[in-house]
């Protein structure tokens, strides 16, 4: 069996959006920390760090989770994608961020990238969300700019675009 | 806002998580999802030398219905039972209550057993296993016991588990005929800890409310069909014996109404679900 032992960096073995990684991490290493510091990765936004605000929100085997609830050991062999995997190509937004840009969906954008990690999970899950349980599902979420009425009409038109792109190819 | 050091152990099978808590007693803490353990150990309210992770341990990882009994392994994380197709008609009030319990974001990580473990007075699953008279099969090493809920959960953050057990299941009661169940909870936002939370579970000859939030542990008590003044009046009885504190979210005098109004509406609500 495996212990790690504390006082050392161990390898951690992860796909990190598409990518195999392999880094070094503490057993305490937070994997908010492990993203931002080691990996280099700083879109994930440390916010209130128990879980609450949601900025640091991620998506681990394709759901979305809170990065900062969890140790960098625990991703080990897991799939991982972060903000800096949402874009399609460098110079192009996704759907999703396109609509956010265009309903002034965000304005400090602090918690910019956790929203959308969430609801891109959740758009992928749910074509044709509704606004109550958009609603509920941003109530992971704290956005301190935007009152979040821009988000919610962002959403809702970035899934009539997808869903219109879904027809056009079928 | 970091975690004190700790040896990681990543437990392959059961026996390997058995060892570890057998050797290490109290200073050995079980990580699942870490939904409520990773904050505590980030504020340092948990510093335990060694973490035992037994998200990776396959027979952990079960949702079984037998018996009339749905049982959930250690492993199993609050969206998976959520989108488990049998639930909202083997036990819709653990799928009425389960959209309650923290946001989608943490329940697709955090666990069943993990909020069971963790025993917060205002949580909602330790409410619904009180409510339906579940129970929690702990394992150790060279011994399996099985707990009722309501012997379990023994105060705030504090249960029956000794430190060289680990939780293995909870075992919810599955949905009965004749039997109509509700859940509502009152907070300031959805996903915020409940101030209450009501359970029902009724019959045409029984009345049973679980309130949690208001007490040091979710707290169940039962009736014959009352109703009229005589529910309220048991309900305001109930209200009084549940000891209500004030803290920064609600006093002690709201949490008492809230328990007879809400506890009206749920069991009302589970009423209508008998016919």
């Amino acid at each position: 069996m495996p212990r790690l032992n504390r006082d050392s960096r161990h390898v951690v073995r992860f796909r990190l959006n598409g990518r195999s990684v392999a880094a070094e991490a503490e057993p305490r290493m937070l994997l908010t920390d492990f993203l931002r510091h080691t990996v280099g990765l700083t879109g994930t936004h440390v916010g209130c760090e128990h879980g609450v605000c949601g900025a640091c929100t991620i998506q681990i085997n394709g759901r979305p989770a809170r990065a900062c609830l969890m140790l960098a050991v625990q991703v080990e062999g897991a799939s991982v994608r972060t903000i800096e995997d949402l874009a399609p190509e460098p110079a192009r937004l996704s759907a999703l961020q396109e609509a956010f840009r265009r309903h002034h969906a965000l304005q400090c954008g602090f918690c910019t990238g956790g929203i959308l990690m969430s609801l891109d999970a959740y758009l992928r899950a749910h074509a044709d969300p509704s606004e109550p349980e958009l609603r509920e599902y941003l109530a992971g979420h704290l956005c301190r700019c935007t009152g979040y009425a821009p988000i919610i009409a962002a959403v809702l038109d970035a899934a009539q675009k997808l869903r219109g792109e879904g027809t056009r190819r079928a | 806002m970091k975690p004190a050091r700790f040896d990681y152990v990543r437990a392959a099978t059961l026996a390997e998580a058995h060892a570890v808590l057998a050797a290490e007693g109290s200073d050995a803490r079980v990580i699942a999802g870490g939904q409520s353990l990773v904050p505590m150990l980030s504020m340092r309210l948990a510093r335990p030398r060694v973490l035992v992770d037994i998200m990776r341990l396959p027979e952990l990882a079960q949702i079984e219905e037998a018996d009339g009994v749905i049982r959930v392994g250690a492993a199993v994380s609050q969206s998976e039972l959520l989108d488990w197709p049998q639930l909202p008609a083997r036990q819709p009030l653990l799928a009425a209550a389960l959209p309650w319990v923290g946001h989608a974001q943490t329940r697709s990580r955090g666990t069943v057993c993990g909020s069971v473990a963790h025993a917060d007075p205002s949580a909602e699953i330790p409410l619904v296993l009180v409510a339906l008279g579940g129970g929690i099969t702990l394992s150790a090493r060279r011994r399996r016991r099985a707990v009722f809920a309501d012997r379990f959960f023994q105060g705030a953050m504090s249960t029956d588990r000794r430190d060289e057990e680990l939780i293995a299941s909870a075992s919810f009661p599955a949905a009965r005929s004749g039997h109509g169940y509700a859940f509502r909870e009152f907070g300031r936002r959805h996903g915020d800890f409940a101030i209450v939370a009501c359970a029902a579970v009724v019959s045409r000859h029984s009345t049973r409310l679980a309130v949690g939030g208001v007490a040091d542990r979710p707290v169940a008590r039962d009736w014959g069909n009352i109703a009229g003044d005589a529910l309220d009046d048991a309900l305001n009885e109930l209200a009084w014996d549940l000891d209500a504190r004030e803290d920064m979210h609600a006093t002690a005098r709201f949490r008492r109404d809230l328990v007879r109004r809400l506890g009206r509406e749920t069991i009302i609500e589970a009423r209508r679900c008998l016919a």
